[in-house]
């Protein structure tokens, strides 16, 4: 069988996982797609290469595609994600020092992100200057996490606290050095931060937003509608990956492979606390559940409802005017029906909706799907807020007197 | 007609490079040419002259850091767009193959910018073909080592002569399908392992 060759890039993080595995573990080969990976430094690479065409696909944090298709960033043009690349993945990370400042100030020292919300903002409150986080990109899911959970902390980013981009292999120089105090990032560079820097981490994507995604598929809208058969087949093989890196029998292997230099170029050990959830939080290890999800519960499924929330955000801070234009242009940025079409005739439970209500599910719940019955877990936000996608003014609303008045 | 002169930034950790598109530029008459290494200085030199032009490296991580930095920035009031006309997709390919990218302020016509990437993404290219030649130069002077190294540990084990122990390498070379190196290379490899 000829194979059909496929450029991807990607940026050393775990979530980069189910592409590295498509390759070495040969789903790709076998579903005549000769993957080539290409580790890129930038997202604004990733983003360039991606809209030039020198990658075919790549690994994206999520909102990129909207941020391109919204007109938001350079060399703008409709992009689109047809897959889910895993759920969580991520975590806040802090010094040594403010971590000392959050304990006296009454952080419990588990990963909840309530406690640690508010021991951070009597910190904040009692702070000489003006705290510095490091977040990788702005149209990411960790600056809009981030700041979703400083703002219900009672923590007005741009105000209270300044928010940096920087790369994510120099957030723990950055930290270890006192350029910044904390950073949201990907796996393993929180962990990179606990073992080289001392740092602690205080609160994970999976304690801020149940359930939700960082990095895509993303890909050129052209490219998508142009070779639907390419898709379907690298979608095929991510989805294998994605079964097979979901089995914790094949943690350390997929450890050890994504541990190569050419890859993340980190400790297999270091790569293993992300892949297993067993979190080295710099005062022990704690095992949290659905660290990283990279296949379990349709964490491969691009809810519209994902992409709508990333859209409020962007709203919420000032990138983008809201009207129905714009929430219909990101809301067609995630393509749960590519999804659904590719995977459903295989047996995949793929869900029947194409969105949810984030933070409906208090329980994990059945639900309808293409193939036979799915059950997903508990989402939603750690305040207890719920977003209806259906009522997407109503919150937008809501958050902007939220975001001028603190909370 | 005079038009104001233009201010341009060079961003690249690689020094090298930098002073040579430096040089490029200003050849080309341009005299307000700012060099930095370090995006962390980018808000400094902005905030002292705000830029027309900033050409930067695409290995340099910090791109991302840069353009929060735009989208921040008190102090350059125009936006900074990618490139001069997005329409002009041929210029930003050459560029992006040649590695360097560049931020332009928002209303500037393509007609003065044009020059100033044509120029860069020449030089980008031409420092690409030095650095390949050299690292080249390099790996040829190391297979010349390492072969003749071999030759040595023939001559001395098995009493050859200069041209049989190199013929000797070259005839298992081809037998093998594989480089003379890569044989002299085990043969090193081996007389090491089994030592003196």
């Amino acid at each position: 069988m000829s194979q059909t060759h496929v450029t991807a890039g990607f940026l050393p993080l775990l979530d980069a996982v189910l592409l590295v595995l498509a390759r070495e573990k040969g789903f790709a080969a076998a579903e005549g797609i000769d993957l080539h990976l290409i580790r890129e430094t930038s997202w604004a690479n990733i983003r360039d290469r991606a809209a030039l065409g020198h990658f075919d696909v790549a690994h994206m944090l999520a909102p990129m595609p909207l941020a391109a298709s919204l007109g938001l960033t350079p060399l703008a043009m409709p992009m689109i994600a047809p897959m889910t690349l895993g759920l969580g993945g991520n975590g806040v990370t802090v010094s040594a020092q403010l971590w000392e400042a959050m304990t006296e100030a009454g952080a419990p020292g588990d990963l909840d992100a309530g406690p640690a919300g508010a021991a951070l903002r009597n910190v904040v409150a009692g702070s000489h200057r003006r705290l510095r986080f490091g977040v990788v990109h702005q149209t990411s899911s960790h600056n809009y996490e981030l700041r979703y959970w400083l703002a219900a902390s009672g923590i007005a980013p741009d105000r209270d606290i300044e928010i940096v981009v920087l790369p994510p292999p120099f957030l723990p120089d950055a930290l270890g050095s006192g350029g910044i105090d904390g950073y949201c990032v990907g796996e393993p560079w929180n962990s990179v931060g606990v073992t080289e820097r001392g740092a602690r981490i205080v609160t994970v994507k999976a304690a801020i937003w149940r359930a939700s995604p960082d990095k895509v598929l993303g890909m050129r809208a052209d490219w998508a509608e142009a070779h639907p058969e390419t898709l379907a087949a690298l979608i095929r093989a991510l989805y294998h990956a994605a079964v097979w890196c979901s089995d914790p029998g094949n943690h350390a292997e997929a450890a050890e492979i994504l541990s190569a230099p050419h890859y993340l170029g980190q400790a297999t050990d270091i790569v293993m606390l992300g892949l297993t959830g067993n979190i080295e939080t710099g005062s022990g290890v704690q095992a949290v559940r659905d660290f990283f999800v990279p296949h379990a519960r349709a964490a491969n499924f691009p809810w519209k409802s994902h992409a709508l929330w990333f859209y409020s955000q962007m709203v919420r801070w000032g990138e983008v005017a809201h009207n129905s234009v714009n929430a219909a242009t990101a809301a067609a940025c995630f393509r749960p029906d590519i999804y659904r079409d590719v995977l459903a005739p295989l047996g995949v439970a793929a869900p029947l909706a194409d969105s949810k209500v984030e933070g409906l599910l208090s329980s994990p719940t059945s639900i309808p799907a293409a193939a036979g019955e799915l059950t997903l877990a508990a989402d939603g936000f750690f305040d207890g807020r719920q977003f209806d996608p259906q009522a997407l003014d109503a919150y937008i609303q809501t958050q902007r007197s939220v975001a001028r008045n603190g909370h | 007609m005079t038009q104001p002169e233009l201010s341009i930034l060079i961003i690249d950790e690689n020094r090298i490079r930098a002073s040579i598109i430096e040089d490029g530029l200003r050849e080309a008459g341009h005299k307000q040419v700012t060099v930095i290494h370090d995006v962390n200085e980018v808000g400094r030199t902005i905030a002292a002259s705000p830029p027309d032009v900033i050409v930067i490296d695409l290995e340099n991580p910090q791109r991302d850091t840069l353009e929060h930095f735009f989208s921040l920035s008190r102090a350059v009031q125009r936006p900074i767009a990618m490139f001069v006309d997005r329409s002009d997709r041929a210029m930003i390919e050459k560029a992006v193959e040649a590695g360097v990218s560049a931020y332009v302020v928002d209303g500037l016509k393509k007609e003065r910018v044009k020059p100033i990437m044509d120029m860069a993404i020449s030089r980008f290219n031409a420092f690409a073909r030095l650095s390949r030649e050299l690292e080249e130069a390099r790996s040829e002077l190391e297979d010349r080592k390492i072969i003749e190294k071999a030759k040595g540990i023939l001559m001395k084990t098995r009493g050859l002569s200069e041209e049989e122990a190199y013929k000797l390498l070259r005839t298992t070379a081809m037998n093998q399908n594989r480089r003379m190196v890569d044989i002299a290379q085990s043969l090193v490899t081996a007389a090491d392992l089994l030592g003196p």
